[in-house]
């Protein structure tokens, strides 16, 4: 294939099998879709396959899964208390499906699925939906409540109300938009600088100076690493967070 | 990653990227460093799509994770601790056992020891009494002896204090017969005896 130099070329999608469309919209089968199945594969085959031993003393696959449930149940814990478990399949689900995506984005040529805003709005909108109706369900207009914060004078309270509308509905955007901004920012960093490298390479006597965007390069490489599991870790604990909410409304 | 894919929608520039249908849009021509292409993370029209399987592959992800993962996985995580504190649990037990032996063992031997006691004391009670016993009677016989012998010694010392006297007074007796030719009164001869400390 031809090597593109657009560094937003990587986040097209490519359709592998079409299905028609609906109005203006492309029903299709896309590269996307079959990372996100192979992401639920890899969780599966971590979390269901090599636990099937139930092993008293755990092989390393049971090992890593046990640690990555013993994680997320903590910080479920922590945010949410002893009535936060039931919501540790989510968090559990959340945390590992931008985990696994952003770490399958960082091998090269392949495709980052968390980079495409719909998709990390849509995980967005599991959570807030789950936090409105749980909450809605569970306090019915008590969870207004949620906008009062507590402890506050009254003649406040007619500036903190709005205040607290706009953060509760600022949350799937901000939830949303801060990982793909962080994927799609990182992806086209390391496009553009291992770019450098090629065109410095072919500008004569420029090549000497290819190894700075190639160290770069290096390092924005181990970055995303870090961005990859720390952003899977913010989504995660900011939906434990904003759970504790529907459990506990009026902080 | 495939330049060319038959499923496309066969535009006449078959390109990979997904064109609306109705899209007149002709940013198809996707040439090495094309700026013109649209950014496909804000391309509307494969929102729906995207969403659809999200759903479909989250969905599946949530039932296995909420059906069979995690209660497997806290299952496995309970039976270890229930396993862990339950093999404590043991220890400790066999622990408290052992403690329990140890201090049986201590009291025995500690009744033992004082048994032992008990027995050499008696025996040397008895060792003592028994020699109390005989020293005294030898004493006794001892005592009885020397009392015996101190009379004796003052029988014989009275018997020889008496002899002194008769002898004194027989000498006395003599001598004077021997100087005046004629023998003493016994009388004066008895008071001068008894004049004499040395007889008396």
């Amino acid at each position: 294939m031809a090597v593109s130099v657009d560094p937003i070329h990587q986040f097209e999608l490519q359709p592998l099998v079409s299905l028609g469309h609906i109005g203006n919209q492309q029903i299709a089968f896309t590269q996307s879709a079959l990372y996100m199945f192979v992401a639920v594969g890899i969780i599966a085959l971590l979390t269901i396959v090599a636990t099937s031993g139930r092993s008293v003393v755990p092989g390393r696959l049971q090992a890593l899964a046990e640690t990555l449930y013993e994680f997320i149940a903590d910080t479920v814990h922590q945010a949410t208390g002893a009535e936060g478990k039931r919501f540790l399949p989510l968090v559990f689900s959340l945390f590992m499906f931008v985990l696994i995506l952003n770490l399958l984005g960082m091998i090269p040529y392949a495709f980052a699925v968390t980079s495409h805003l719909i998709v990390t709005f849509g995980l967005a909108l599991v959570v807030i939906l789950t936090v409105v109706i749980y909450g809605v369900a569970k306090h019915g207009t008590h969870f207004l409540g949620v906008f009062v914060p507590s402890g506050v004078p009254k003649p406040l309270l007619l500036i903190m109300v709005p205040i607290e509308i706009v953060s509760f509905l600022s949350r799937p955007i901000s939830l949303s938009v801060r990982l793909f901004a962080n994927i799609l920012a990182g992806h086209i960093a390391l496009k553009i600088f291992a770019f450098f490298v090629v065109q410095l390479l072919v500008a004569g006597a420029w090549g000497v100076l290819s190894p700075l965007p190639l160290a770069l390069t290096i390092a924005l490489t181990a970055l995303e690493f870090l961005v990859a599991a720390l952003q899977a870790y913010v989504f995660a604990t900011l939906t434990a967070v904003y759970l504790a909410d529907a459990l506990h409304p009026g902080h | 990653m495939a330049e060319k894919n038959p499923l496309t929608t066969p535009s006449p520039n078959a390109d990979t990227k997904i064109v609306p249908p109705g899209s007149t849009q002709t940013h198809t021509e996707h040439a090495p460093g094309g700026h013109g292409a649209a950014f496909p993370p804000f391309e509307s029209h494969t929102f729906l799509s995207q969403l659809i399987w999200l759903a479909l592959a989250f969905g599946l992800l949530y039932y296995l994770m909420s059906k069979v993962a995690l209660p497997r996985i806290e299952a496995i995580l309970n039976d270890r601790s229930n396993r862990l504190s339950a093999d404590l649990d043991q220890a400790q037990r066999m622990k408290a056992e052992a403690d329990a032996a140890g201090a049986a063992y201590e009291k025995s031997l500690r009744e033992a020891q004082a048994k032992a006691q008990g027995i050499a004391q008696d025996t040397r009670n008895t060792l003592s009494a028994e020699a109390d016993a005989k020293r005294k009677t030898l004493e006794a016989e001892l005592n009885q002896r020397l009392a015996a012998s101190d009379a004796t010694i003052r029988a014989r010392t009275a018997e020889a204090m008496g002899n002194v006297r008769s002898i004194a007074g027989e000498t006395a007796s003599a001598i004077v017969e021997r100087l005046t030719g004629q023998a003493p009164d016994p009388a004066t001869l008895n008071r001068a005896l008894d004049a004499t400390p040395a007889l008396n």
